[in-house]
């Protein structure tokens, strides 16, 4: 009897330390991956790193400048079309509960959820590279955008379905409309919710390479113009990493730890507004 | 005149509600019509190769493009290879996550610490996972090769799924976490009351009660695993061969789109490149469509 109880409490004892010892080991490969990046990234991250272009090959130096560049415009327009889209879909969702439409919209929204990126890319390829004849910037923006709108919808329906009755009927009771009830009050109250998924969108798609393979294409060169294909910083990682030169390999790799402290930050950020901004009830 | 003003500014407001309320629908019906075009899009696009190639597609065993011979059977099956062994390698670090934030330890640094590591790696872009894993998990596999007396590729399928079985950690484990969070505490207790241990409980209370939650999140990691490209592409070794073994070189069906696609100069290879996007547009949509049919069940009851 004796026997068998202490066989039990070891089973127990065994079982929460290999359940201790597998969930700590997943840290392993981030650490790994943090420290080998840092280590191979420190020496070629300095303020020319930034301010410069790719040198073609045998000429040691230049930067990142044009990649740097081309990211943040292309996300910067990836939002600004995504966003209103997204909270407007988001409103439309959280005010109807209920009906065929709310729930053919729903679904699709979880569909388009999970869509694999390259998919996006081609579909970003097929309607606006082929009839507009090139790569383009803006095909890569519209192509991320599709991509973050599940993202913004999900986060405002939620938000706005979080707020209490309550608030919207003090709007109606003072005879506000209701459009105004929306826009006044019920997404001024859950700002902070939408606000926090919109940051998160974009730091999901920050770092995407393979809607913008046959999107943006990549540059060599600063660009500027919308309709020019255009480097972005995941699309020099992938050319330059796969390339045979050490010197494009460092280039590489100084770029991916610029891209993973602009995609952590921008996680950071979204876990600061929200804790900082909890809607209070 | 006062009158006519006030009558004015409710019109407006009515007619401003009207706007509102068109708009709102109006973004509601470009989802739908979104999700629609790309369908009808992709059907289109591969149509050529549907036509033409029929279900012979996925059994033809050659991918030759300068031959015109499009057979897409080793993407498939480097698709299924990668993504199958890579979810083994995932599911008891997924699930062992799952319980110790669910159950061991719900809050308190500890948690807070590994909590926020799955959020990490669910945030580090997937070209620096395959940069990564192409140049340390790469040479390490090599070398496990040269010792077992194996091709020493060190890039292949084996490779393209350790990298993925970590990428895919996080969306099991948030899932499970969750799930087993919401076992009711009553049934625990009750266990307790008899004399069970605390593993006992786990093994036979809290796991059987969200063993359908855990399934949920393990298909939605396999529905991110099937669509995955970059790391893939980047570890995989881009062989247009049927896999020997787990450790040759082969493709997925991402992984070809990615590297062939503006290369794709005659109709007939656009359209069978086109066609696998389907076929993944769809594998993933049947996968997610259970995967979140099983959590609007078990998170109902």
């Amino acid at each position: 009897m004796k026997n068998h109880l202490n066989y039990r409490i070891a089973k127990t004892k065994v079982m929460q330390w290999l359940v201790y010892l597998l969930a700590f080991l997943t840290v392993l490969p981030l650490v790994f991956i943090l420290i080998y990046i840092v280590k191979a990234a420190i020496g070629a991250i300095n303020w020319d790193f930034i301010v410069n272009i790719p040198k073609p090959v045998g000429e040691i130096g230049g930067g990142i400048a044009n990649a740097l560049l081309g990211t943040i415009i292309i996300l910067f327009f990836a939002t600004i079309i995504a966003v209103p889209i997204g909270i407007l879909t988001g409103v439309y969702l959280s005010e109807n509960k209920t009906g065929k439409l709310s729930y053919w919209v729903g679904m699709c929204v979880d569909v388009l959820q999970g869509i694999p990126s390259i998919v996006i890319g081609i579909i970003a390829y097929f309607w606006l590279v082929r009839p507009l004849g090139s790569f383009s910037a803006i095909s890569g923006s519209i192509a991320l955008a599709i991509m973050m709108l599940p993202i913004i919808i999900r986060s405002t329906e939620e938000t706005l379905k979080l707020l209490p009755n309550s608030l919207k009927e003090a709007g109606y009771a003072l005879g506000m409309p209701s459009h105004r009830v929306i826009l006044r009050i019920i997404i001024p109250c859950g700002f902070s919710g939408i606000l926090s998924g919109v940051m998160l969108a974009v730091a999901r798609v920050a770092g995407e390479t393979a809607p913008l393979l046959f999107t943006a294409f990549g540059n060599p060169f600063i660009e500027t113009n919308l309709g020019k294909p255009m480097q972005t910083l995941p699309l020099l990682i992938f050319n330059y990493a796969t390339s045979s030169y050490e010197e494009w390999q460092n280039l590489a790799w100084g770029a991916s730890i610029v891209l993973l402290a602009m995609v952590l930050s921008f996680n950071l950020l979204t876990k600061l507004i929200t804790r900082k901004w909890k809607i209070q009830l | 005149m006062a009158n006519e003003q006030k009558i004015g500014k409710t019109l407006r407001m009515i007619k401003g509600e009207r706007m509102f309320k068109r708009s709102i629908r109006l973004s509601g019906i470009l989802m739908v019509t979104l999700v629609l075009g790309i369908f009808i899009t992709l059907f289109w696009g591969a149509f050529p190769s549907i036509q033409s190639l029929g279900f012979d597609f996925f059994k033809g065993k050659t991918w030759d493009p300068v031959q015109n011979v499009f057979g897409a059977y080793p993407f498939l099956v480097g698709t299924l290879l990668t993504s199958l062994v890579a979810l083994m390698i995932s599911i008891p670090f997924s699930v062992a996550i799952a319980i110790f934030l669910g159950e061991y330890f719900p809050n308190g640094w500890l948690s807070n610490f590994l909590r926020g590591t799955i959020e990490l790696i669910a945030a580090v872009p997937s070209v620096i996972f395959g940069f990564w894993g192409f140049f340390v998990l790469v040479p390490i596999i090599r070398t496990f090769q040269v010792e077992m007396g194996i091709m020493p590729n060190g890039v292949g399928i084996f490779s393209a799924a350790l990298v993925l079985a970590i990428m895919i950690i996080p969306y099991a484990a948030s899932l499970g976490t969750s799930i087993i969070k919401m076992v009711p505490s009553d049934l625990k207790e009750g266990a307790y009351a008899l004399g069970a241990t605390r593993w006992e409980v786990l093994r036979n209370v809290i796991l059987p009660y969200s063993k359908s939650g855990l399934f949920a999140g393990i298909l939605l990691s396999l529905g991110r695993a099937v669509g995955e490209t970059m790391a893939v592409t980047m570890v995989i070794g881009n062989a247009n061969l049927l896999p020997e073994s787990i450790f040759s070189p082969g493709n997925t069906m991402a992984s070809v789109i990615a590297n062939e696609f503006t290369e794709a100069d005659h109709p007939l290879y656009l359209a069978a490149l086109i066609e696998m996007g389907l076929f993944l547009f769809l594998v993933t949509f049947v996968i997610n469509f259970i995967g979140k049919r099983i959590i609007k069940k078990t998170t109902n009851h």
